[in-house]
């Protein structure tokens, strides 16, 4: 089975093609309009800042890309933890919203809005936990 | 990496209320309802706390699964007042009612249904925060979630920070004793289903199951005696207890589906929390048992039921809480709250929507699908065992 190399631009592709494949994710997020920063912070091997912009729409992922840093793309809300987490959270070693709440990673954006779809928030990681996965 | 948050301190047994007398401070507002006013336990919690120096002010004016509105009005009473010190004094209304206008009182620039515990909140610049419950069953005293209507939207906002926590949690078992019947079971239940899920979800952890287990024990030996026998003091003390226990472990685990499907009923039906749970308790647990068996094996042990195999142990584990929702006259089906099937029926996608979007929905063993709830709704409503 190919490996997708973390994070990469096809690797993105990869969790599109997951996404859209997740029915669990469309059922909860069939009235979700917003879009995401998946920002990966430098550590344990990574030494540059990495950005992912992901599009979500009506249950479905229209579009998904890299992008050169965070100051080059805007969106609603943006997910950002360090390497070292993103690969546990790949793995399915770290609970989606448990490590947000114990600030593993990072939630910016309309809380009150979000927690509406805790389900689909919940589906939509661990969506990236089905993309297989090659670690720098 | 995991944590367990509780109130700073819990001061507990007969004359706990007196404690008041202790608080240090200037002002303090007591948030509260007319119901407990006119039993006289505001004013005696007021001259405890002016027997302690401190200036009082009385807000009475929350109701039952209290709204956006009575919040933000108790908050705009607040800001005038200026205390030092909020007391949540009454049920889960009147304590969940205080904490989100504490919240509101020190940070005017938050919405309520910003509250999360990604936020920041900063609290206890302006005031520190009593929780004195009067009902034995939500819990919400010694926990950091908070349960609000939005009334227009007819939802429950479940919201959580872990800056809620009291300051000082303070159970007085007089309080509770003074409860009509009808409420003695509905609360009861309600701590019942707080520590059932608190075990049974997937955030439990070595301190939530201790505390869990202790109060489901408690609830079955002490409900039905404190529901049939007003004068059962033991029983009632142990109650009050129970229920911080199971708000305890809950707080630090998380409520599971049986919730999520309550809040939704409870928000689109107006029916009052415990009742709304105890409809559908048992058809969550049959469907959240394929991915929690050894748990509920655990429960099931003990409360002192023995079983060969682990079909029996659910079987006679459903019966026996059944047999408990009956001997304190509960629902034990939707049908039994009085919703008809056409209503049922009409407000299906609403139901399965909101009990989706539910924190309840994501901690559970067995997560359902839209699909699953919508089928768990009907045979919930139907009293039918669950078969898939």
């Amino acid at each position: 089975m190919k490996k997708f190399k973390f994070p990469s631009e096809e690797w993105i592709k990869a969790f599109k093609e997951e996404l859209n494949k997740n029915e669990a994710y469309a059922e909860a997020a069939k009235d979700w309009e917003g879009d995401f920063l998946f920002i990966v912070t430098p550590d344990e091997g990574l030494d540059k800042e990495m950005v992912f912009y992901v599009d979500l729409w009506h249950g479905k992922c229209r579009d998904v890309y890299m992008v050169l840093n965070r100051e080059a793309k805007t969106a609603e809300f943006v997910y950002e933890g360090p390497y070292s987490n993103w690969k546990k959270l790949i793995m399915g070693q770290l609970d989606p919203i448990q490590s947000l709440l114990m600030r593993k990673f990072k939630l910016k954006g309309n809380m009150a809005k979000i927690m509406r779809y805790t389900k689909a928030a919940s589906e939509l990681v661990k969506t990236a936990s089905k993309v297989p996965t090659e670690f720098i | 990496m995991w944590e367990f948050t509780s109130p700073k301190s819990i001061v507990f047994g007969e004359g706990a209320l007196e404690y008041l007398k202790e608080i240090e401070g200037k002002k303090a507002l007591i948030v509260t309802d007319k119901v407990i006013r006119r039993l006289g336990f505001a004013e005696k919690a007021a001259s405890y706390l002016r027997n302690a120096g401190l200036n009082l002010e009385i807000f009475d004016e929350v109701e039952a699964e209290p709204s956006k509105e009575t919040v933000i009005k108790c908050a705009e009473h607040a800001r005038l007042f200026e205390p030092d010190w909020i007391v949540g004094l009454g049920g889960g209304s009147c304590i969940d009612a205080a904490k989100a206008s504490w919240v509101l009182y020190e940070r005017p620039d938050v919405r309520i249904d910003e509250i999360s515990p990604l936020l920041n909140l900063g609290l206890r610049k302006k005031a520190r925060f009593v929780a004195i419950p009067t009902t034995s069953g939500t819990g919400s005293e010694a926990t950091w979630a908070i349960v609000i209507t939005d009334v227009r939207d007819r939802r429950k906002i479940e919201l959580a920070s872990k800056e809620l926590v009291a300051d000082i949690v303070i159970l007085d078992p007089q309080l509770p004793m003074t409860m009509p019947k009808r409420l003695v079971a509905d609360t009861g239940v309600d701590a019942l289903v707080n520590a059932l899920e608190a075990y049974l979800s997937q955030w439990r952890n070595c301190f939530s199951d201790v505390l869990a287990i202790n109060a489901v024990q408690a609830v079955f030996k002490y409900l039905p005696r404190s529901y049939s026998n007003s004068q059962d003091w033991e029983a009632k003390e142990n109650m009050h207890y129970a229920a911080t226990m199971a708000g305890l472990a809950f707080s630090n685990s998380q409520i599971c589906m049986a919730h999520a499907m309550g809040h939704a009923l409870g928000a689109l039906f107006k029916i009052p929390h415990g009742r709304s749970v105890a409809a559908v308790l048992t058809f969550a647990l049959e469907y959240m048992a394929k991915e929690a068996m050894e748990r509920l094996r655990a429960l099931t042990e003990a409360v002192g039921i023995e079983a060969e195999t682990d079909e029996e142990a659910l079987k006679k584990f459903i019966q026996a809480l059944k047999r408990l929702l009956r001997d304190v006259d509960e629902p034990t089906s939707i049908k039994e709250l009085g919703i008809s099937w056409e209503n049922l029926q009409s407000e299906l996608d609403n139901l399965v929507e909101r009990a989706l979007g539910s924190t309840g929905t994501v901690a559970s063993p067995r997560v359902p699908t839209a699909e699953d709830y919508r089928k768990l709704f009907v045979y919930a409503f139907e009293g039918k065992a669950i078969d898939f």
